[in-house]
């Protein structure tokens, strides 16, 4: 067993090759172990009351908060607002900042390989205010050109949403040149970081995002627990996504004032031992080592797309180099439906993806109609790459040709 | 069985080489029947006459499981009354859902080895493609009271939620759900 696979309780004890990272992240004991301390020492309702377990969960709380601000460079710790996901982060900034601040006239712009949770968001906010939804088209490498994002970004551009690395493709935008070109033409720029947290360092003042959305799930954390920055000027002028209990300063019967951010967008008692054990992947992560990580990602890359070149039935997508795929391999079997490829894999105790990955318009402009995926990430191992291409070499004998 | 005998004796014979995957002649009636999460799409033909089912086919594109069991389906249906071949569908949802008595299956033959997906959840809306839409297209024979098949039929689409899980409540306008 790898060295990292040990501190992993699902890896132990059975030979299943885990590769659908992109999806979701397995986890390691030591988020287990912070949430259960939380639920076995102080579990209370955070921010009430005025006994020590709730204090301490509070304390729990907060400090999770600030590991996060800490992670991708936000500048004070009330700049994040803890959501149950990615998608839960771009529908607050699209219903509380979009529906508020679009017009008729103005432009959203995105690109066309954006997972549908920064696709349906901004549909719906195109719908209510007559904002025109612009997208930012990319070449079959999976690379958004200079020219098209300079002629498509313009004046009457108010919001650029963008993902940093793609779900379907592992590319990595240029968000910083894009974000700047945005900035000059007086729009707000968010990023889905979705796919990039996991497996790069983020700051997200030295990326330019505005916003900037992510979940724990995918970085090793739990379920149900993910964050948005949002710089804090935005912020203060954004009226509140949901309202009830904890987000208030005052109410009374026909009316009521806000508590400030972050608390006048978290309504509701929140996921405090979610925010823990993401605190803890995320510590869990520092830990190993961005170096690590990245050499590791990178090594496994390079030699999954290298042996599946050798495979002459097998299609890659995407851009040639592996450097470029942040673990992320999309490819098909000539005469073999994604579906087939992965139960066929799963029978031989391999976990990938198939389907449109939730990228429909991109498979769209890719040509394809649905793909296999395989993700990888830092504690998958060579033995496990070697022993995937064998069986992705062996399904169209499987398959019956 | 194990996967891939299921592929091996069953499966891969029926979508490597479709007996029934062509255009009709002279179809009286035309579905599109789609799998929207997972791309499957199938054409399905229909030649009705007085209530008597004398030819079917299909086409399109799709995972080895729902062409296999479109073209088994065809297959089967071929000779079949209306009524017959919605009460075979009817046993074939069963099967999958496993609330199909020990007769139905016995009655579904070949399709019968297309019973261990019930225990795929994913693949249940590839096995159940060609079969829902076939029910459908009687369904509107049966609505509109002709027999030859010249009832009007549109496209079609599924919830997607239904399928994957035999249990799963359809969203509101889901024709094709299972359940």
């Amino acid at each position: 067993m790898a060295r990292f696979q040990e501190d992993f309780p699902i890896f132990r004890d059975n030979d299943v090759i885990y590769f659908d990272n992109a999806a979701t992240t397995q986890r390691p004991v030591q988020v287990m172990d912070a949430m259960r301390a939380f639920n076995d020492e102080c579990n209370a309702n955070p921010l009430r009351g005025l006994y020590d377990w709730s204090v301490r969960a509070t304390e729990a709380y907060e400090d999770a908060r600030h590991t996060v601000a800490q992670f991708i460079g936000a500048e004070r710790d009330c700049e994040i607002i803890f959501t149950r996901n990615t998608t839960e982060s771009i529908n607050l900034v699209a219903y509380s900042w979009g529906l508020t601040n679009l017009k008729e006239g103005d432009e959203i712009a995105i690109t066309v390989m954006e997972h549908h949770s920064d696709i349906l968001p901004w549909q719906m906010v195109s719908r209510q205010t007559g904002a025109k939804l612009v997208y930012l088209e990319c070449g079959q490498d999976g690379v958004i050109p200079k020219e098209e994002y300079t002629a498509k970004i313009t004046e009457h551009t108010r919001l650029v949403a963008l993902a940093e690395v793609s779900n379907v493709l592992g590319i990595t935008n240029p968000v910083r040149e894009i974000a700047d070109f945005a900035h000059d033409k007086g729009a707000v720029v968010l990023v889905d970081g979705a796919q990039s947290t996991p497996h790069m360092p983020v700051n997200v003042r030295e990326l330019g995002a505005d916003f900037f959305a992510f979940s724990g799930h995918k970085l090793m954390g739990p379920m149900g627990i993910g964050a948005l920055y949002g710089r804090i000027g935005l912020l203060n002028e954004m009226p509140p996504f949901l309202t009830g209990g904890e987000m208030i300063e005052s109410v009374d019967r026909y009316s009521a004032t806000f508590a400030p951010v972050p608390e006048k967008f978290e309504a509701g008692t929140v996921n405090a031992s979610g925010a823990v054990g993401l605190a803890a992947a995320i510590e869990y992560l520092k830990k190993v080592g961005w170096d690590d990580i990245m050499n590791q990602e990178r090594m496994l890359t390079r030699r999954l797309m290298g042996e599946l070149a050798e495979l002459p039935e097998v299609t890659v997508y995407g851009n040639p180099d592996p450097d470029r795929h942040c673990g992320i391999v999309t490819f098909n079997i000539e005469g073999v439906h994604p579906h087939d490829v992965a139960s066929i894999l799963d029978s031989e105790h391999i976990c990938i993806r198939a389907g449109h990955h939730c990228a429909q318009p991109l498979m769209k402009h890719l040509g394809v109609s649905s793909t296999a995926r395989a993700s990888l990430y830092f504690y998958n191992t060579e033995e496990e790459v070697d022993r995937f291409v064998r069986a992705v070499g062996k399904v169209r004998g499987w398959m019956g040709y | 069985m194990e996967l891939k005998s299921l592929y091996r004796e069953i499966v891969n014979e029926h979508n490597l080489h479709p007996t029934h995957k062509k255009d009709l002649a002279s179809p009286t009636m035309v579905l599109e029947g789609v799998n929207p999460s997972c791309g499957d799409d199938i054409n399905l033909q229909l030649q009705i006459k007085d209530g008597v089912i004398e030819d079917a086919a299909f086409n399109g594109s799709g995972c080895a499981i729902s062409q296999a069991s479109a073209d088994i389906m065809c297959d089967q249906i071929i000779g079949m009354s209306k009524d017959q071949a919605l009460r075979q569908a009817q046993s074939f949802m069963g099967m999958i859902k496993g609330t199909a008595t020990k007769e139905q299956i016995e009655s579904l033959d070949e399709a019968a080895s297309l019973q261990d997906i019930s225990h795929m959840p994913a693949r249940v809306k590839c096995a159940v493609l060609g079969w829902r839409t076939m029910s459908e297209m009687i369904g509107k024979l049966n609505e509109e009271g002709v027999t030859d098949g010249s009832a009007s039929a549109s496209g079609q689409d599924t919830c997607g939620a239904c399928a994957t899980n035999s249990a799963a409540v359809c969203k509101p306008g889901c024709r094709q759900c299972p359940v």
